[in-house]
């Protein structure tokens, strides 16, 4: 397995005792001595919340960039926020990666879509793509939205279309996702946090 | 949470059941080692498996996976029978001396009222005996055999140590050990917090599993209190604050209870939820029930909602059904959903039965999948051999994958745990073309109401008259959606007359028209206020965002950080906090005081009091104020599979009978959780699967995420199952062989990791094995590769809660 000293030792603060990387008998192909410059010199400093479990943990990242318009900001390194009362500047295995995360290789980049039957992801444009789900959508209401039931009361209900809110992003996100769901006539509606 | 992460290191006892903070929750697990360093607190686990938390506690103790109603029942019995109950507070803060109905039994298994054929019961018998005043009867001496104390006394009499030791599989002297250090904090200078999780809640009795807690922690008197409470560690960061916007088919935001095809009018639906007194004097504060609801249609339709047309009632959808993620499955899987819109949440993955899943998600028309990492939901049509064995060309579900940001990239606020809300900047832009979920939201919205504004269709006016006030219709920002949430005043809001005798006394401006609502406490029923969410009413005031705020101050000592960001509700850190002194009003523990009656108010404490702050304690308003009858339930009629909790059997069992009523073969499972056609036929039997099974996380990976990041696959790479020693040799398998895992739904093929964590227990005198199954693997990922462990579990949740059961199922193991 590849990987650089600076990811060895941060992943190892995990402690590695019940790991499958030590059960299974993985081991890193080389972790060497290296210097470095002091990288958080001339960052960015942002304040956040880690967005793996509910401790909610308080996160200072470091970003190279000065925010101006011409320039792409990028995250250099992540720790602790030492002032949240919650965390106090400590961050856990999970959290200690989460620069990783942000930064995955699996980040979905741009808008695709699979047609009916085929085998593989085609780039579209956000107007397309939007285009074509809103005419699903209008479709399948105009179609199916129930205005009143067997009983003859008004029920205006939209039930074959689902949504599912992501708990992962924020209240206002969250809230404006339910806002437009019932203000189309969505019942069929659900998040993670069920489960 | 009922309390904070910081309030753990005011207790004295931890229990942790149901959850493995240590793993899961290290950081604020921190706060249980901070409590046993300062306080000298002991720490107590109770869990299938020996967890990294078990390993740092003072005692711990091994459970069957799936019985622990029958290990709690017996901790109630064992303090109701050797009276070691804070006897004041039960008195004074539970419902112990109120009546209940005549008729209301409970007999081998079966509460009265049970109708087989529908799986459900007829609740008439249940419930308080209400006299002709309206007010529920009590007998304070709690002798009457009608009475709550009674009936709770009477029923988990049958919860005795050796009975609980059959059923759990929990040695009897550990059992015992474990009640009685819990019995000690019924002294009323000790108390005890309960720290859960998904071990809790996963299960078909899930919802009662923590009732059955709250009603230890009410009979110990540990509610409201500093270091106490009930406390549910959740698992994302923002998912207390999803849950509270509602994003649920049975809530509007807010907890209002969303309506259904019986609230016929705008009037029906608010006279069934606006609560009345059901003691004298009590606040009933779901009385307010009608200036939530109305403030919430007027921040959502605006001016098209007025008096006259209801407040817009009619488009609020009525419910007929569930609408919760099983259902919803259900509903595909029987072809009757055409679409599908996935935000941030991974089903394929997090569902239980992937083969059922997959074949739903086959028969949509299109499938939306809007995320920031490639989840397995978006391709669940394409090919990864034995992980994902699908033909594509026959899968005619359109599939669109749109990039949203994460956490990182968007501004806005996440809620934690412990209901603060806590705002956060965006530090750095966004890959490629992601977007922030709201503008993705946005832009389809805005799509959808010029096509509608064109071209007509369905119903086309609630789409038109939906508020849209914002700067840039296309992407609204955080802080213009928090300021819609929190509410404004549309006109001015009076207080009350100057001089309470005469009603027309001149009354003051308390909100201004066009200013933010300082709180929920002016909300009106009148159309003149709106609020998106009167729970976080008072987070983004006249004052600002409350939400940003970073005071490090903690006045008291006690950990309540009260200018740290907006705790919901009213920026109250501790829920029923006027439980914490006795009913005079004097703090129960001087060493830990956190508000008290000083003669004419109860503020000036620690913390925002959750009581009228005038209600002397001679009117005897109860701490629980939600509730009508201004106590806590011990007798509870909401719940849907009885008013005491009651052991069940996981729908796979490997015992196959109720040890409570093994003469009783229909009561073996929760009788009242819903099962689908063809589902209770999916349900494995114990001669073929013999093994427990239970799935669970591991502390290196979150969920099905950081499979995706190189630094968490670094240290766990590999899927892998894990089995105790004995059942290794039992099955010749060694450790790191790869092992077949079937349940009768599926299977998985991993590493075998043979560990002394896992000990078989003894059940009614035969040896039970666990299999247990870390389920952070899929077929996307920068780990390795593997099989979803949801291709195992069953397609069953909790009767109330709808939460499927992932934690205790049947397995069989052999050699891959």
């Amino acid at each position: 397995m590849d990987m650089n000293r600076r990811q060895f030792f941060r992943v190892s603060s995990a402690g590695l005792v019940g790991s499958s990387l030590v059960a299974l008998g993985f081991s890193p192909t080389a972790a060497l001595a290296e210097t470095r410059n002091f990288k958080l010199a001339r960052t960015t400093e942002t304040r956040s919340t880690c967005p793996y479990c509910s401790v909610s943990c308080g996160l200072i990242m470091y970003t190279l960039g000065d925010k101006a318009k011409n320039v792409k900001s990028t995250i250099v390194h992540i720790e602790g926020d030492p002032d949240h009362p919650v965390n106090r500047g400590t961050l856990c295995p999970k959290g200690a990666g989460v620069m990783d995360m942000i930064q995955s290789p699996n980040r979905v980049k741009v808008p695709q879509v699979r047609e009916a039957g085929s085998n593989e992801w085609k780039r579209i444009s956000w107007d397309d793509a939007l285009t074509r789900i809103a005419k699903h959508m209008k479709a399948d209401r105009d179609a199916n939205l129930i205005k009143t039931n067997a009983a003859g009361t008004t029920v205006n209900r939209w039930n074959t279309t689902g949504l599912l809110v992501s708990s992962a992003a924020s209240n206002e996100s969250g809230h404006l996702s339910v806002k437009v769901a019932r203000g189309l006539g969505m019942v069929a509606l659900d998040t993670q946090a069920r489960i | 949470m009922t309390n904070s992460w910081n309030d753990i290191k005011n207790t004295d006892l931890v229990l942790i059941m149901g959850g493995n903070a240590a793993e899961a929750h290290p950081c604020g697990f921190k706060w249980v080692t901070e409590a046993m360093q300062t306080r000298k607190a002991k720490l107590i686990v109770v869990d299938p498996r020996f967890t990294r938390s078990a390993a740092v506690a003072d005692t711990y103790a091994p459970i069957r996976v799936g019985t622990d109603i029958a290990f709690l029942g017996g901790v109630i019995n064992y303090l109701l029978s050797n009276n070691k109950i804070h006897a004041e507070y039960v008195k004074a803060y539970t419902d112990a001396t109120f009546l209940t109905k005549e008729g209301y039994k409970f007999d081998n298994g079966f509460f009265s009222g049970y109708d087989e054929a529908k799986r459900s019961y007829n609740k008439a018998t249940w419930g308080y005996d209400i006299g002709a005043d309206g007010f529920v009867k009590v007998d304070d001496t709690m002798q009457d055999p009608r009475c709550v104390f009674q009936q709770m006394k009477a029923h988990y009499s049958r919860y005795t140590p050796d009975q609980v030791s059959k059923i759990t599989g929990t040695p009897k002297e550990a059992f015992l050990k474990i009640c009685e250090q819990m019995a000690a904090t019924s002294a009323t200078n000790k108390v005890m917090t309960i720290l859960y999780a998904l071990g809790w809640t996963q299960h078909s009795v899930g919802s009662q599993n923590i009732r059955t807690m709250a009603m230890i922690q009410l009979l110990l008197g540990n509610m409201g209190r500093p270091g106490g409470g009930v406390n549910a560690l959740r698992g994302h960061a923002n998912v207390q604050g999803i849950t509270d916007q509602c994003a649920y088919s049975e809530v509007l935001p807010g907890y209002l209870s969303a309506p259904t095809d019986a609230d016929k009018t705008r009037e029906e639906y608010l006279e069934r939820r606006t609560g009345k007194p059901l003691r004298p004097g009590q606040m009933a504060f779901t009385q307010n029930f009608p200036k939530w609801f109305t403030s919430l249609s007027k921040s959502w339709y605006g001016n098209a909602a007025t008096a006259e047309n209801g407040f817009a009632y009619d488009w609020f959808p009525k419910r007929d059904a569930g609408y919760d993620i099983l259902h919803q499955f259900e509903l595909m899987f029987q072809g009757k959903m055409n679409g599908f819109i996935v935000q941030g949440f991974n089903p394929l993955a997090a569902v239980p039965n992937k083969k059922k899943l997959s074949t739903g998600l086959s028969k949509l028309k299109y499938l939306v999948v809007i995320d920031p990492l490639e989840t397995e939901t978006g391709e669940f049509w394409k090919n990864y051999g034995p992980l994902n064995d699908v033909d594509p060309a026959q899968i005619k579900t359109e599939v669109f994958r749109l990039p949203a940001t994460c956490f990182a990239e968007e501004t806005g606020s996440f809620t934690n745990s412990s209901r603060v809300i806590n705002w956060k900047e965006r530090a750095v832009d966004p890959p490629g073309e992601a977007k922030v979920d709201s503008e993705i939201i946005a832009r389809l919205f805005v799509k959808l109401r010029e096509m509608y504004a064109k071209d007509g269709g369905t119903l086309p006016e609630p789409v038109a008259a939906l508020t849209w006030n914002y700067m840039n219709a296309n992407a609204p920002t955080s802080a213009e959606i928090l300021r819609e949430i929190n509410g404004k005043a549309l006109a001015d809001v009076l207080g009350p007359p100057a001089d309470p005798k005469d009603p027309k006394s001149p009354r003051a401006v308390v909100v201004k028209a066009g200013e933010q609502m300082p709180g929920f406490a002016p909300l009106q029923a009148d159309g003149s206020t709106a609020c998106g969410n009167w729970i976080y009413s008072g987070c983004w005031s006249q004052a600002g965002n409350m939400t940003a705020r970073r005071d490090t101050a903690d006045p008291t000592g006690l950990g309540v950080y009260p200018g740290w960001g907006f705790s919901w509700p009213a920026n109250r850190r501790i829920l029923y906090n006027r439980a914490s002194a006795d009913p005079a009003g004097k703090p129960w523990d001087a060493s830990r005081k956190y508000l008290a009656w000083n003669g004419t108010s109860w503020a000036g404490g620690a913390d925002v009091p959750d009581m009228r702050p005038d209600a002397a304690p001679e009117q005897n308003v109860g701490p629980f104020i939600m509730n009508p009858e201004g106590v806590a339930r011990l007798h509870a009629v909401g719940m849907n599979e009885g008013p005491f909790p009651e052991h069940y059997e996981p729908f796979e069992t490997p015992v196959g009978v109720n040890l409570m009523c093994p003469t009783n073969p229909k009561a073996v499972s929760n009788p009242a959780a819903r099962v689908y056609k063809g589902d209770l036929e999916a349900f494995g039997k114990k001669e073929e699967f013999p093994y427990a099974a239970t799935t669970y996380r591991l502390t290196e990976h979150l969920h099905f995420w950081t499979k995706h990041a190189k630094s968490n696959a670094i240290v766990q790479p590999a899927p892998f199952v894990e089995i105790g020693e004995e059942l290794a040799k039992e099955k010749g398998i060694a450790h790191g062989q790869k092992v077949r895992v079937k349940s009768n739904r599926g299977e998985v093929v991993a590493a075998c990791v043979v560990t002394k964590r896992i000990k078989p227990w003894d059940v009614n005198g035969k040896k039970v094995h666990m299999v247990g199954i870390p389920i952070h693997w899929g077929f996307k990922g920068v780990t390795q590769n593997g099989y979803l462990a949801n291709a195992l579990t069953p397609f069953v949740g909790d009767a109330n809660s709808q939460t499927p059961e992932f934690k205790a199922f049947l397995v069989n193991i052999e050699k891959a």
